[in-house]
């Protein structure tokens, strides 16, 4: 009945086989081919696709703000009834705020730094309508409210970096919907937010949308949100649509290879549970490590900051420890703190029995060697002066291996991650993002680490590219039985690789446990808050039942 | 010694991937440099200046110092007889007239340019070279930030000229004299530049990854913090040799950097602006040189700015 309802409802966008063309030299023809879809009042449609799929062109295309170069060659797109492709920019800027808006991804950049919020609200009202001064703050203060901002008056007159990454995704949000456009443009815009906070920003869109009226074209890459608020997805992969289709049969039921491939790569909850480790004296046990950062300013004031406090774990030879938190948790700095980048506070960190926290000279060369760090950015963790080779052998050498035997090593590397020997001698930005890191890993293990820690280290890279490396990381786990400390916002990533999981909430530890425990009887209020949180919990995802036991191996 | 651990080989090893090389390379910078044409007109008049610079004996000059009475005051293309004081008489196109002393302005300016080119470049070279280290040190070493960036403030707050003036005062001016005090005040310059380019670099993954890798200090300072100054460094190299070029003829003209007879491009201005009046191109014809060679290198640094500097690349779209 529902689905009558939708298909009598108006057209807001109506997108017909359009395809919209690259500036010569680019990797291919066209950044997208023969696209169609519609959007109908009150309906979401998400746009799915790797990097490189050409969804944002896409979103771009419709907002009319193709970068020059990229020019749609054919088909057409119609907003209202009305032709998008070869308007004037003079009437894409009066369509543009009032009948369609766009909400990007990273809100600290989409905002003017030093303009107050409420002005920027304000400069659609003031742009767009005819409304006098007072009448505009108010409306303001009335969409600020209904965004759920706290103390709207407090925020109208704060500037984006007084607030927290959410509050300044929802001050996005009012501005795109203040002057209540047909359609909304949402580019990947939870992206760069925690869990909980995503989840907050989705129910807000999905109530909004409710209550406007809106068609709202949702473009991720996280088939758990589409799973939430989509009603229907097309799926793009290298520009090509591959599969259009209601949420439901999509992703209960994908067709086409890749869309089967993605739904396959969403990290889940090993249905088996990893084979159980014999207990055996920690290899690394850390005990009440607290970080404090204290800053002083010229007049004598001092501020401090806890960025961890007193946090005691252990992690054996061959296992992998999942730590799990949102930004701020103090995750990174327990990272940073066993790598011996920062000196804990207080505390001790013990490698094999012996302390390790203030170790200095020659034994802590010694200890650099046994532990080694697997970095989230995969185009920073390189140097993109040096060749990959130079890279991986870097460690080896200065281990004192000669540089044959340790290029020799190398080699042997770069097979076990899947990569041709050859390339050692290509520079990193000849690589893809998966590519490089594995390469990262490559080099981690080039001086034979005993435990080796992975800060947020798939978290950048696309699903399919993501279980890759996960799958990979848990090979290389059972051959040289290195312990992993994996560090995590994702639990579904954590649910899927790692034997115990430590759940990290502003500094302290409030969960921790076997993986499976945690993650499906969770004990703590905070934990059950994160597993609710992640998109697409709910849904049956349509698995292809071989590849989903192997994965769970 | 490392050892392989027979592990490693017990992995399964699937099939392997290569790099993608792009379609279309990275042009190399030097193709860059030559096609952009600001490096291509600034560096070629500065080419034409070394060459006349280097090959100045040979391009009708006489020796620049030598003095004739009995030929001053002479209008440029005077063919005339230069006598010098031993006696020895030869003839000689005075191409751009003489001074008062009847000294071969041409020879002068040539041998002058020698002088400003070797101060541009010395001073250059001394600026970057302490101030890349100390910028490496205060960027890297957080200790001594504080103290080492207070006096680069102190030594930013002394006058340039008044600082010369003085250290020529007291040690004579010659040119190693001259070099030293033109370079100090650049150092703390080229020194904010390359602290403020390592404190970007220092917090990137791969340099924590080297610390990791257990790689020595100054290992990691060179071959991953430093090259990333080096673009910036080279564009900020070319402004501190225009200045010190600069700053170098106005202590000549002043009479307080090399002595007056030393055929320098401030000196001949400075011997020529009694009789300005008369003689306008005693003048102007070192300082229209001088003019010619700032402004060379200038739009070379500029050129050179938009090709290594990424922020500048996107421009041409």
């Amino acid at each position: 009945m529902e689905t009558q309802r939708e298909l009598s409802a108006e057209v807001i966008l109506s997108v017909r086989d359009v395809t919209i063309a690259l500036p010569p030299g680019a990797d291919r023809t066209n950044a997208v081919e023969n696209i169609s879809f519609d959007i109908r009042r009150g309906q979401t449609v998400c746009i799915v696709g790797e990097s490189g799929s050409g969804k944002s062109v896409l979103a771009n295309a419709i907002m009319g703000l193709l970068p020059a170069g990229v020019t749609p060659v054919c088909g057409s797109m119609k907003l209202l009834g009305r032709e998008l492709i070869d308007a004037t920019q003079r009437e894409l800027r009066r369509i543009r705020g009032s009948s369609m808006a766009m909400v990007f991804q990273e809100p600290m950049t989409a905002l003017n730094p030093v303009m107050t919020c409420g002005e920027q609200i304000d400069e659609m009202l003031s742009h767009h309508s005819n409304l006098g001064p007072d009448e505009r703050r108010s409306a303001v203060l009335k969409i600020m409210d209904r965004v759920r901002l706290p103390e709207p008056e407090r925020v109208y007159r704060s500037y984006p970096h007084q607030l927290s990454g959410g509050q300044r995704q929802r001050i996005v949000i009012a501005i795109a919907l203040i002057l209540r456009p047909g359609l909304v443009i949402c580019d990947e815009p939870t992206t760069a937010l925690d869990v909980t906070t995503q989840a907050e920003i989705l129910d807000l869109v999905s109530e909004l949308q409710r209550e406007n009226g809106t068609a709202v074209m949702f473009i991720t890459h996280d088939l758990g949100v589409v799973a939430d608020i989509g009603d229907e997805v097309v799926v793009l992969r290298l520009g090509e649509m591959v599969e259009r289709g209601t949420s439901e049969e999509v992703l209960g039921h994908p067709q086409h290879p890749y869309t089967q491939m993605l739904v396959d790569a969403i990290p889940h909850v090993s249905t088996q549970g990893r084979p159980h480790i014999p207990s055996r004296s920690a290899l690394l046990e850390v005990k009440d490590i607290k970080k404090t950062y204290v800053s002083r300013n010229w007049f004598g004031g001092r501020r401090e900051v806890h960025a961890l406090e007193a946090a005691s774990f252990s992690i054996q030879s061959g296992e992998t420890l999942g730590v799990v938190g949102e930004s701020g948790s103090g995750k990174s700095t327990v990272a940073r703190c066993i790598a011996r980048m920062i000196e804990p506070t207080s505390g001790n960190i013990c490698l094999d029995g012996r302390d390790v926290t203030h170790l200095e000279g020659r034994d802590l060369s010694d200890f650099r060697r046994t532990v080694q760090m697997i970095y989230q950015d995969p185009y920073r963790s390189l140097n993109p002066r040096r060749t990959v080779g130079e890279s991986i052998i870097e460690g080896a050498v200065n281990f004192g291996a000669s540089r044959t035997q340790a290029w020799e090593r190398a080699e042997r590397l770069m097979q076990l991650v899947r990569l041709k020997p050859e390339s050692l001698r290509r520079y990193p930005s000849e690589f893809s993002g998966g590519q490089r890191q594995r390469i990262s890993i490559a080099r981690a293990l080039a001086c034979e680490p005993k435990l080796l820690i992975a800060d947020e280290a798939v978290s950048a890279l696309d699903v399919s590219v993501q279980a890759q490396v996960l799958t990979l990381l848990g090979e290389i786990q059972r051959a040289t039985k290195v312990a992993i400390l994996f560090i995590t916002h994702d639990l579904r990533v954590a649910g899927q690789i790692c034997d115990r999981v430590i759940v990290m909430h502003r500094g302290r530890i409030v969960e921790e446990g076997p993986a499976r425990e945690v993650l499906l009887d969770p004990k703590d209020a905070y934990t059950r808050q994160l597993i609710d949180a992640a998109p697409g919990r709910d849904f049956t995802f349509g698995r292809t039942p071989d590849l989903n036991g192997l994965a769970a191996t | 010694m490392t050892t392989m651990p027979p592990t490693s080989s017990a992995i399964p090893l699937g099939p392997t991937e290569d790099a993608q090389p792009k379609p279309h390379a990275r042009r190399s910078v030097g193709k860059a440099l030559l096609s952009n044409g600001a490096t291509r007109w600034g560096g070629g008049v500065l080419l034409i200046l070394v060459f006349m610079a280097a090959l100045a004996p040979w391009l009708n000059t006489i020796d620049p110092t030598a003095i004739d009475p009995g030929s001053s005051n002479l209008l440029p293309w005077t063919h005339g007889e230069f006598t010098s004081l031993s006696g020895e008489t030869q003839s000689h196109l005075f191409v751009l007239g003489s001074d008062s002393l009847g000294r071969d302005i041409w020879s002068r300016a040539l041998y002058g340019a020698r002088v400003s080119l070797v101060v541009g470049l010395a001073v250059t070279a001394l600026a970057v070279a302490i101030g890349l280290g100390f910028g490496l040190l205060a960027g890297y070493f957080r200790r001594i930030d504080g103290v080492l960036m207070r006096v680069m403030d102190g030594v930013m707050a002394i006058p340039a000229i008044l600082f010369a003036v003085s250290l020529i005062a007291l040690f004579g001016g010659t040119l190693p004299v001259v070099v030293f005090a033109i370079a100090v005040p650049e150092i703390p310059r080229v020194a904010r530049l390359v602290r403020s380019v390592v404190l970007g670099v220092r917090e990137e993954p791969y340099v924590e990854a080297a610390i990791a890798l257990d790689t020595p200090t100054w290992l990691v300072l060179v071959r991953h913090i430093l090259p990333n100054a080096i673009a910036p460094l080279i564009i900020q190299a070319t402004y501190v040799c225009a200045t010190a070029i600069l700053v170098e003829a106005i202590l000549s003209f002043l009479g307080v950097g090399l002595p007056a007879e030393t055929a320098t491009w401030g000196n001949i201005m400075a011997e020529g602006r009694s009789q300005f009046n008369q003689y306008p191109h005693n003048v102007l014809a070192p300082g229209l040189l001088l003019a010619l060679t700032v402004l060379s290198v200038n739009v070379m640094g500029d050129g050179l700015r938009d090709v290594l500097d990424p922020k500048f690349n996107k421009r041409k779209g």
